[in-house]
């Protein structure tokens, strides 16, 4: 079983790293995650873009693709980007506290 | 008089339209099929012409030679669906009404979604695999190519095939070696994943062979747009890739009469239920093959294990029982890996694809995970099993379900 530390404590992550139980995370968690992954400080359209990947992922099961991330949340694919560089989908999957979009096969 | 509609003649459609012909009886049932395209296409063997193994006439046949008599053909554009009233249009205005309605629209290519994609050098220098066109600009484009840089790109994922580009790379390395110019063209492999394929254990073994062959791979690359002028593609994070030939796998969308009908996803897929295939929203419509939005590969041989789940399932309903058959998730696919060699990796929704042999245990003929020429062979007979037996709704002598017998687990490999 693997484990993160984060604000001394220890909790359950998945083979990709992403939190196995959803009732793990709180904000003050997702702010620890965001600085393990580059990002130093969560703004509003960050919280905007977490707030809808959670959304998704308790109503379908399932994280969002980057397409339906732009469509849906407001937030443009350029910005996207900025906001979380590399990987939009991934990374704001990770600070959310779901697992890493399935995407497809 | 009950109706059957089935949408779209394509493998998936046109297997349903077999099946249920041999066994709804023609007093009850009126089943209807309608496509806006004459010609049937044998998707699967585009990725050979390109390199010549394949011409035109392998790869198509008239879509009514495939029919059986007595079945109402339409040849038309599909306007929309309006599933509240089971009622379907065509874009000559006709009204059809369906009692029960199956949706087999399949999945196309859209270029346009990628800025600059379809700009100046499309079919010059930027060319397409899945599109008969696309393969068949680039063969020529091959003949008189002197060389450099090859790149092959995936915009994003989900796409038809997702074996189809790894082998496209194998069998462009076998391609130029053959032709005494490997060392004058530069193969790169640029794909939106994480690594060489979603599957895991495959991906290993893929991306061995991408080493093992001097193809190039760059991942985590999610294409923004193409630059006609300096011939590059560029990614959201703004990476670039030059290139003298880009081989494009573009954005895969469902039919746009789906978007018309507002049933789709963002993409145009339809919701489905991932294991009796029926539509999320409505009853009396099942959805088969690249249409739906299932978490399985868009292939045709997911459609043929779909097309015995969805049989059994629709003969069910009409009869006002229970659901019983469930769709895994079982893909079944050969992938072409250059020099007469091929593999072959069979998985579902939960197992990842593993070593063995299919479909006999220990016998096979053909091997999991595993370069041989006999896979090879069986790629190449599969376009006969296609034509012949596939796509007329006969037996194949494998099962829908995804066996474990005859496959090796890891750790007994590891032994």
């Amino acid at each position: 079983m693997a484990t993160i530390q984060i604000g001394g404590k220890e909790i359950e992550v998945d083979s990709d790293g992403n939190l196995k139980n959803l009732n793990d995370w709180n904000e003050d968690i997702a702010k620890e995650i965001a600085v393990l992954e580059g990002i130093p400080e969560l703004t509003d359209r960050h919280w905007l873009v977490i707030n809808f990947m959670r959304k998704e992922f308790i109503e379908k099961g399932d994280g969002p693709t980057i397409r339906r991330l732009t469509k849906e949340s407001g937030v443009d694919t350029k910005e996207l980007y900025a906001l979380f560089p590399k990987g939009p989908a991934k990374k704001a999957a990770r600070i959310g506290g779901i697992p890493k979009p399935k995407g497809c096969i | 008089m009950n109706k059957l509609l089935i949408l779209g003649a394509g493998t998936a459609g046109t297997m349903m339209l077999n099946k249920f012909h041999r066994v709804l009886d023609p007093m009850e049932w009126e089943i209807t099929i309608i496509d806006h395209n004459e010609t049937h296409f044998y998707q699967p063997g585009f990725l050979f012409i390109p390199f010549g193994v394949y011409k035109q006439e392998d790869v198509i046949k008239p879509k009514r030679d495939f029919f059986p008599e007595k079945v109402n053909v339409v040849m038309e554009v599909i306007d929309k669906i309006i599933p509240q009233e089971n009622k379907v249009y065509l874009h000559d205005g006709t009204e059809l009404v369906y009692d029960y309605l199956i949706i087999a629209t399949g999945s196309e290519i859209a270029p346009e979604e990628t800025e600059g994609l379809k700009g100046e050098l499309w079919h010059k220098k930027i060319f397409d695999f899945y599109t008969l066109e696309g393969a068949m600009n680039l063969a020529k484009f091959f003949e008189t190519w002197e060389g450099g840089r090859l790149v092959i790109n995936i915009t994003e994922m989900p796409i038809k095939c997702p074996v189809a580009p790894l082998e496209f790379a194998f069998l462009a390395d076998w391609f130029f070696t053959e032709k005494g110019m490997r060392d004058k063209v530069q193969i790169t492999f640029v794909t939106p994943l994480s690594s060489a394929f979603t599957k895991e254990k495959c991906a290993e073994v893929m991306s061995d062979y991408l080493k093992e062959k001097n193809i190039e791979t760059i991942v985590d690359f999610n294409t923004g747009k193409v630059d006609n002028e300096k011939c590059k593609i560029i990614s959201w994070d703004e990476r670039e890739v030059l290139f003298d030939c880009l081989v494009t796998i573009p954005t895969n969308k469902g039919d746009e009469c789906i978007a018309r009908s507002g049933m789709g996803d963002e993409l145009n897929f339809v919701p489905t239920d991932k294991y009796t295939l029926q539509s999320k929203d409505y009853k009396n419509i099942f959805v088969i093959g690249d249409a739906t939005n299932l978490p399985s590969s868009k292939a045709g041989s997911v459609a043929h294990f779909q097309s015995e789940v969805l049989f059994e399932n629709f003969l069910s309903i009409i009869k006002g029982e229970e659901m019983k058959a469930k769709f895994d998730g079982h893909a079944n696919c050969f992938i072409e890996s250059g020099f007469g060699k091929a593999l072959m990796i069979d998985f579902n929704y939960e197992t990842e694809p593993m070593k063995g042999s299919y479909p006999v245990p220990l016998i096979g003929p053909f091997k999991l995970l595993q370069e041989t020429r006999i896979n090879h062979f069986g790629k190449l007979m599969f376009k006969w099993t296609y034509w012949n037996l596939l796509i007329r709704g006969r037996e194949l002598p494998v099962s829908n379900e995804m066996s474990m017998s005859g496959k090796i687990k890891e750790e007994e490999t590891k032994k």
